[in-house]
């Protein structure tokens, strides 16, 4: 009698203090029946990698506006990955321009969401691509 | 994602020795399993008990945005100054609409980050009522396994019966504001009752002196050394052991003063705590306390499994049908209910 929930963490790494995107995002997430753990901003990729393995999670959401996704998210998932965390999934959403999406993807981050994605968009990716052991 | 490694399935004891050394990813899908309520997750729990028994366990409860996180925080800090390693278990609720959760505490809790000898983990409700989740105990239970020496349990932002969080932690910190509300919300029975220690944290905002008059008032009226403990689903009275004789043995809940975001009273604070402990430990309170702690996660225990056994004895469909003849006016739900349990 598992009651299993999907868990994801939302944390908004670097130094830009916009979390209106990361919060919408979570009350969706939420709205979805996702267990949310929300972590505000100005975080490290450290403290990222940290809040991810003590909540356990099975999703890591970043969200990024200054631009400097292509150094703070390819550390978060080496991170993620060198504590053992090799099931986690890890998304990024913000601006993000097209050229760094496939980058990104190279780089170890499994989906890529730009201004306007629906939150089926969201929903329908996370629960398409998180793995429930059972 | 396609090639990556699913989670693996780990051993209980594998897991049991993840916990009792430290390692603190095994502990983190522990504490999962757990919560889950994973098929072996009572094996796990077998396995972790007899390490557990050691921490003291602090609950923090109040009405939301009185500054239980930042609170928490705060202390957690002044612990680990002290050189213990703590333990953090926040609860927020879960959507009944929904079953989705918004955990935000961590957001107030960025100071900790960085520390190995913090532990912090978010919990949602799940549909458990109380200010606590139905796994919360047996969480504590595995954080207390993993050797952290202190362990605070946050509940959720509680209204004024919520009182769960006495049958599981030693001491009970029960936290207002000023300006939340008059001296009569302070004297309505229920959660102040709990308190082992009464915070009054934002101390530097107006309407402080009336809101510790009026507790301290609500404290002279309620007889200061009795508390109250759930226990076969009501609350009971508890005397303290000394209460008819000496003053001096008994334990006089106090106001405590606290601004959380800048530290002031703090140390008061984690002093006040640690004389609790003492004093539990010296009155004999304590084995009372465990003994009641003990029956309470027992029972819950047994009720959960009858639950389980009863659910699997109706066949699917059953209980609809019965709605339905009862809807109909064929039969009753107290002779339904004798129906449907005929066959546990």
């Amino acid at each position: 009698m598992s009651e299993r929930k999907i868990r994801i963490l939302v944390a908004k790494p670097g130094l830009d203090g916009h979390d209106r995107g990361a919060k919408v995002v979570a009350r969706m997430l939420r709205d979805a029946g996702f267990e949310v753990i929300y972590t505000g901003i100005r975080q490290t990729p450290q403290m990222i990698a940290e809040a991810a393995l003590q909540e356990d999670v099975d999703v890591v959401g970043l969200s990024i506006l200054s631009g400097a996704h292509m150094t703070l998210c390819p550390k978060v998932v080496e991170l993620l990955r060198a504590q053992g965390q090799d099931s986690v999934l890890v998304v990024v959403g913000g601006i993000i321009p097209d050229d760094d999406v496939e980058k990104l993807k190279a780089a170890g981050v499994d989906g890529v969401f730009g201004p306007g994605a629906s939150s089926e968009a969201y929903v329908e990716f996370i629960q398409n691509h998180v793995q429930v052991t059972v | 994602m396609s090639g990556r490694a699913l989670k693996k399935h780990t051993s209980v004891a594998l897991f049991a020795e993840g916990v009792l050394n430290g390692d603190r990813l095994m502990l983190s899908r522990a504490i999962s399993h757990v919560e889950n309520q994973e098929t072996n997750a009572s094996a796990l729990l077998t396995a972790l008990y007899p390490y557990a028994g050691k921490a003291h366990i602090i609950g923090v409860t109040g009405a939301p945005g009185t500054g239980k996180s930042t609170l928490v925080t705060a202390l957690a800090l002044s612990y680990r100054m002290a050189g213990m390693t703590v333990g953090i278990v926040a609860i927020d609720p879960t959507s009944p609409f929904t079953g989705g959760a918004l955990l935000g505490d961590r957001v107030r809790m960025r100071t900790l980050a960085g520390d190995t000898g913090v532990f912090v983990r978010s919990m949602a409700t799940r549909g458990s009522l109380g200010g606590l989740s139905k796994t919360t105990g047996d969480v504590v239970t595995v954080l207390d396994a993993a050797g952290f020496d202190c362990i605070i349990v946050e509940t959720v932002g509680v209204g004024q019966a919520e009182v769960e969080i006495a049958s599981t932690a030693h001491t009970t910190l029960v936290v207002e504001a000023p300006g939340l509300g008059d001296e009569v919300q302070a004297i309505k029975a229920g959660i102040l009752e709990i308190a082992d220690i009464l915070v009054v944290n934002k101390a530097d905002r107006p309407g402080m002196d009336r809101t510790l008059r009026a507790l301290e008032m609500m404290l002279d009226i309620e007889g200061n050394g009795a508390r109250y403990v759930r226990h076969h689903g009501q609350l009971l009275r508890v005397e303290s052991p000394a209460e008819s004789e000496d003053e001096e043995t008994r334990w006089k809940v106090t106001v405590m003063k606290t601004v959380a975001t800048d530290g002031t009273g703090i140390e008061d604070l984690r002093q006040r705590i640690d004389a609790h402990r003492h004093w539990l430990r010296e009155s004999g309170e304590m084995a009372m306390r465990e003994q009641l702690r003990i029956a309470n996660t027992l029972e819950n225990i047994i009720r959960a499994e009858l639950n389980r056994r009863i659910a699997a004895s109706i066949p699917a469909g059953g209980l609809e049908k019965m709605v339905e003849k009862i809807r109909r006016r064929e039969s009753d739900p107290y002779a339904a209910a004798a129906v449907l349990l005929s066959g546990v």
